[in-house]
């Protein structure tokens, strides 16, 4: 079983983000299970999201204390609360950020950093405003690139399926950060192996 | 048709699927997501049903109550505080033998204020004289919801169908969704057999004697009684279409078991995965699932217990000045086995408020179980709270 967090911030999408990634997993007959953390939300306020993926059942009906990966919609939460709390060594961290990944030092001591533009992305094609860009499509996008768990086509079906309106650009959106993402050299913490084998997957 | 849905969706689908014809619902968080998607299927014309919004869980209610008795097939959902305000009119729904369904999404009982789950909203309606059945997975909530109008139709009582907020409401899994004709062959239209009817005038709610009341309660004890033996019917029936079965209790891994968890709700999965993992190092624990506590399953627990050395009943719930509410319950049902086969009930408070059950708290609850069967002790006279501060 693999555990992952999704950390945002009230409005950005990251409730609706691991809704996404769980229809895709089950796109591809996973055993899925993707829940909010239980609370009281608020707008731009931080807020997280997870996710459960398995080949076997899930009976698991707590919350996510250790996960695998993250994925960060906004970078400054990284300061504002500790997004690592729990994640495991070598754990995958996904950022939205227009920065490289060795500016993060803190975080790429333990973990495998890896950031993607994609509030850019998402201007470009016109989700959300410059103050408020929608990010959610975009970096599921470059998660599926980078985490090698599921196929960036399930994703777009997922996104097709799941977001209620302009599906072409959230799609779009999804394949540009893939793309960037493949395009950037990863960095990998000095003398610490990834936890994952990355699976190369086929993309159409 | 699987779709990934979460619980309040599932209940909303299910409801759908009954071709419920009123749904009359105030909006409180956890529940609100079931009454939402409700009422764009209404203003979509998915469904051809008459969605009333009322000004209050009391209303909602009182709206279900006089649909129900003019023969319609009735629903409204609620939480927590919306329960505890429909608590007069549950009395009517119950003692008026109508068979509206509700879905109640379990939330803790302010003060203070706390919108997660535990049992204490649903337990403290017990004897309103509703049928209660608490569900374990999304797929069990789309279920039993459809099977729930079956039932409540089948001996005319209202039955609540139970779920637990967050780990369930929200919590978003594949379901699989029955195909209308199927839901169609399975669950007729009602047919009332008592109705308000202008061409055959009746009296309802009408004043009753000493001279007539308690036979009226005899025949709602029959009624309970009677929904024991049809939900199994109707568990069986669903099973044979769909190939799910969801009985009132089910035993897990019992085989041999010197422990057995009792759980009910969401607990019961995980505590599958505890058992899961104990018996695959040797030890002999299993489980055994209650979904049905009203009418309380006192036959079927009886043989799924007896004989066993101990049982370690896991409550999200406490009724204040006495303990775990399924634990008192189990005990009282197992009095009378010969004291051989008598199990030990060891009863845990769990869980309340929201507060995370996870497989080191039930672990926890085995291990004391575990330590007082080793000792040769009794039980403790009070159930143990378990996952609390010092």
């Amino acid at each position: 079983m693999r555990e992952l967090r999704i950390h945002g911030r009230g409005g950005q999408g990251a409730v609706v983000a691991s809704k996404i990634l769980a229809a895709a997993l089950f796109r591809e007959s996973r055993s899925v299970q993707s829940f909010p953390a239980f609370g009281v939300e608020r707008r731009g306020a931080p807020v997280a999201a997870f996710l459960r993926v398995s080949d076997t059942p899930i009976l698991l009906r707590c919350e996510v204390t250790a996960p695998d990966d993250l994925i960060v919609l906004d970078p400054t939460l990284i300061v504002a609360v500790d997004v690592t709390q729990g994640l495991k060594p070598g754990g995958m961290i996904l950022i939205n950020s227009e920065r490289a990944p060795e500016t993060y030092p803190k975080l790429t001591d333990r973990f495998h950093v890896i950031t993607v533009d994609a509030g850019g992305i998402a201007m470009r094609h016109g989700l959300g405003s410059r103050t408020q860009p929608i990010v959610n499509t975009a970096i599921l996008g470059a998660f599926a690139r980078c985490s090698g768990l599921v196929s960036l086509d399930s994703i777009c079906a997922a996104i097709q399926e799941e977001v209620p309106g302009r599906a072409a650009q959230n799609v779009a959106a999804a394949r540009e950060a893939a793309e960037a993402v493949a395009a950037s050299e990863v960095a990998q913490p000095a003398g610490l192996a990834s936890r994952y084998s990355r699976v190369e997957v086929k993309h159409a | 048709m699987k779709k990934v849905m979460m619980g309040n969706h599932a209940v909303s689908w299910g409801v759908k699927l009954a071709r419920t014809e009123v749904i009359a619902a105030y909006p409180i968080t956890p529940q609100t997501q079931v009454v939402e998607a409700l009422s764009e299927m209404c203003s979509s014309g998915e469904l051809a049903a008459r969605f009333i919004k009322v000004e209050s869980e009391h209303s909602a209610m009182a709206a279900c109550i006089g649909a129900s008795a003019t023969g319609a097939r009735a629903f409204t959902a609620t939480s927590s505080q919306g329960l505890a305000l429909m608590h007069e009119v549950l009395h009517w729904a119950g003692g008026g033998r109508l068979p509206i369904v509700m879905a109640n999404v379990n939330r803790a009982l302010a003060p203070a204020w706390n919108v997660w789950t535990d049992q204490n909203d649903s337990l403290s309606q017990r004897d309103t004289g509703w049928i209660q059945l608490y569900c374990e997975s999304n797929q069990e909530v789309l279920d039993t919801t459809i099977q729930a109008f079956k039932l409540a139709e089948a001996v005319d009582l209202p039955v609540m169908v139970v779920l637990d907020a967050f780990y369930l409401s929200h919590t978003s899994e594949p379901v699989d969704i029955p195909d209308q004709e199927a839901v169609d062959a399975f669950l007729p239209r009602r047919v009332a057999r008592v109705k308000m009817d202008v061409n055959d005038p009746r009296s309802f709610g009408a004043l009753a004697t000493p001279a007539v009341y308690m036979e009226m309660r005899l025949r709602q004890q029959e009624a309970m009684e009677l929904a024991r033996v049809t939900y199994d019917e109707i568990v069986e029936e669903w099973g044979g279409m769909f190939g799910r079965r969801n009985g009132a209790i089910e035993s897990y891994h019992a085989e041999g078991a010197e422990i057995l968890l009792v759980t009910s709700g969401t607990i019961t999965s995980t505590s599958r995965h505890v058992v899961n993992e104990l018996r695959a190092r040797g030890e002999k624990v299993g489980l055994v699932k209650v979904k049905m506590f009203r009418p309380f399953p006192t036959e079927a627990l009886r043989v799924a217990l007896a004989g066993v050395p101990h049982v370690a009943v896991l409550d999200r719930n406490i009724s204040p000045g006495h303990g775990g509410i399924f634990a008192e319950e189990i005990r009282s049902a197992l009095y009378d086995l010969a004291p051989e086969r008598r199990p030990r009930v060891h009863g845990y408070i769990v869980g309340l408020g929201g507060r995370d059950v996870t497989p080191a708290v039930i672990e926890d609850c085995l291990a004391r179980t575990r330590a007082a069967a080793g000792a040769g002790n009794t039980p403790e006279r009070e159930d143990l709270w378990v996952g609390v501060k010092s």
